[in-house]
């Protein structure tokens, strides 16, 4: 699946999730983020930052692990991104849906 | 099938999913407390509003003296594997309960008491059972102050309106 944003050519897979974060950019994220409901602002980029920087280290994410980050506490995560906020900060952030329980 | 046809399919498929679950607690071995704080917990994580209601012997995942100390049932319980005699023998559940402890660590799986303050700062509503407090002669003051309130059964069936609210018996 392939989408046009901000003139870019995007791949998603098929739930809309970024295959490749080198594709990603602000814009990127401001447009997935609208269609998630989100207005992003300075709060959710130091997230967006650490959940890439987790990513990329090949950390596996948990709500716990974001809470104890130091950037966000859990009650925030949830404000910033309600309605789910591990999947949907980590599709915002142009990495693949977490696989965790918790 | 049509277009018009398809998305009412979808439609229909959107109005049916999950929207709360209400779960009720009511045994204090560790393998279930964390059954019920795992579902509950998975359910906000998917935007899926979720309660807890601690009755009878869930009571003791959420008083301050107990909750750091439940075990697994190693007498009892088949899918331990371990003969009945042996199981009865002192300090095993302990053991079986630190080697499951060590296990949940590994996956990032926190202890009763920060899993309690995870589920709060997620959403979760923690509610406890009026009777099994009354029965067990204890008060608010031996909760964690995460729970709500005290209420009775009445009060979270009361909450349990709404659709697509599942409840869960554990």
């Amino acid at each position: 699946m392939e989408t046009t944003i901000a003139g870019q050519t995007i791949a998603l897979n098929n739930e809309g999730y970024l295959t490749d974060l080198n594709q990603w950019s602000r814009e990127v994220a401001t447009h997935i983020a609208k269609e998630e409901g989100i207005d992003l602002t300075d709060e959710h980029w130091p997230v967006i930052e650490y959940l890439q920087e987790q990513h990329r280290n090949e950390i596996p994410l948990t709500i716990r692990k974001v809470g104890k980050s130091g950037i966000v506490n859990i009650k925030e995560f949830y404000a910033l991104f309600p309605g789910g906020p591990l999947k949907k900060a980590s599709r915002i952030s142009g990495i693949p849906k977490p696989a965790s329980c918790i | 099938m049509d277009t018009k046809e398809m998305n009412q399919d979808l439609d229909q498929k959107k109005d049916q999913k999950v929207k709360k679950m209400m779960l009720i607690l009511s045994k204090a071995t560790i393998d279930n407390v964390y059954a019920c704080f795992i579902l509950a917990n998975g359910a906000r994580m998917e935007g899926i509003e979720a309660e807890i209601f601690f009755t009878f012997f869930g009571l003791e995942a959420v008083q301050k003296k107990k909750l750091e100390h439940l075990h697994v049932a190693t007498v009892g319980n088949p899918a331990m594997h371990i003969p009945t005699l042996l199981g009865g023998l002192p300090g095993m559940e302990s053991f079986a309960t630190n080697m499951m402890k060590k296990e949940m660590e590994k996956l990032d799986i926190p202890p009763v008491g920060e899993f309690i303050e995870i589920l709060e700062a997620s959403g979760a509503k923690l509610w406890a059972c009026k009777l099994a407090m009354d029965m067990f002669h204890l008060e608010r003051k031996d909760l964690v102050d995460e729970i709500s309130d005290v209420i009775t059964v009445g009060d979270f069936y009361q909450r349990a309106e709404g659709d697509n609210t599942h409840l869960l018996f554990i």
